[in-house]
């Protein structure tokens, strides 16, 4: 159990890491749909689904989309 | 050298947070109020979830405090992104059949679960936001992939003011019928544990999952209008 939320939690510094550090945005958004999503299955190992619920649908979709369609109107790039 | 003295000052700030965690004991509450939430929720409210029934009727005028600042939110930037001038129509690149074939698919499915998770807020974990946040999901999957459909803005604005009007009426209703206060749980409770039980709150939830999907799918909608 204490391995599984470890290897989460580093998994989601990772992820956190590459989406400051990649100049691709679509990239960038991606790795920060995974902080969410990792975010949202500690919650649930914290006893907290509601909160996990609202973190998955929000954070992992919702705002994903929302980042999506902003970079398809802007560059997709960073310099 | 900005790097250096930008990370000396970083690690400086994370002692002295630190420093200040350590202090503070976690896990005792000093308050008695969540004490009382655990043992007396049930039989107070009528839920079996007792994370809703601190949402809904202990702390309903916050959560209506939270609906109107989404309200806002959505009404702000729709205000923001409308433009008024004719567009011409443009074709638009259908999707790939892989995408629109499972979009279809899935399309019915995730709205059932959606309206699943606000319908058992009081028996399962959820409510009306994450339900709403979850239709609202569904319609992203549908403007991704059937790229020439669109929701009806003026069934979406309906939709979105006739939940906010229920939930403000259910409280008024409270205050009218005397000897409760606005959002009480003035209904019959009914058996713990089965759908048509805990009073006022699969009404209000029910009312704010169609109102919070309503208003994100409308952000999206605006959202990728303005794309096209």
């Amino acid at each position: 159990m204490i391995f599984i939320v470890s290897l989460l939690i580093l998994l989601m510094l990772v992820s956190a890491i590459a989406a400051m550090i990649y100049k691709d945005l679509m990239s960038a958004v991606i790795a920060a749909c995974m902080v969410s999503l990792i975010a949202s299955i500690l919650f649930y190992f914290l006893q907290a689904p509601d909160v996990a619920m609202a973190e998955a649908s929000i954070g992992a979709a919702l705002v994903t989309a929302v980042f999506i369609i902003a970079i398809r109107r802007t560059k997709r790039t960073e310099e | 050298m900005r790097t250096v003295i930008s990370l000396f000052l970083l690690f400086i700030i994370a002692w002295g947070i630190v420093i200040v965690l350590d202090e503070i004991p976690f896990g005792m509450s000093k308050t008695k109020v969540g004490d009382h939430y655990i043992e007396k929720g049930r039989e107070e409210t009528g839920a079996v979830n007792m994370v809703t029934s601190v949402v809904i009727n202990y702390r309903g005028f916050d959560t209506l405090g939270e609906v109107t600042v989404l309200f806002v939110a959505a009404i702000g930037l729709g205000a923001v992104l409308t433009n008024r001038r004719k567009k011409e129509k443009r074709e638009i690149e259908p999707a790939s059949l892989v995408l629109y074939t499972g979009c279809r698919f899935l399309f019915p499915l995730i709205l059932l679960f959606g309206a699943y998770i606000f319908i058992h807020g009081h028996l399962t974990p959820g409510g009306g936001f994450q339900g709403g946040a979850i239709v609202a999901s569904a319609f992203v999957l549908m403007y991704m992939g059937c790229r020439g459909r669109r929701i009806s803005e003026t069934a979406s604005k309906a939709v979105e003011s006739l939940g906010g009007m229920v939930f403000i009426a259910t409280g008024l209703v409270g205050l009218a019928v005397g000897g409760h206060y606005f959002l009480s749980n003035y209904l019959p409770k009914g058996a713990l544990n089965t759908l048509f039980s805990a009073g006022v709150i699969p009404i209000i939830y029910i009312a704010i999952g169609f109102k919070v999907g309503s208003e994100l799918a409308g952000v999206i909608d605006h959202l990728m209008e303005e794309s096209n």
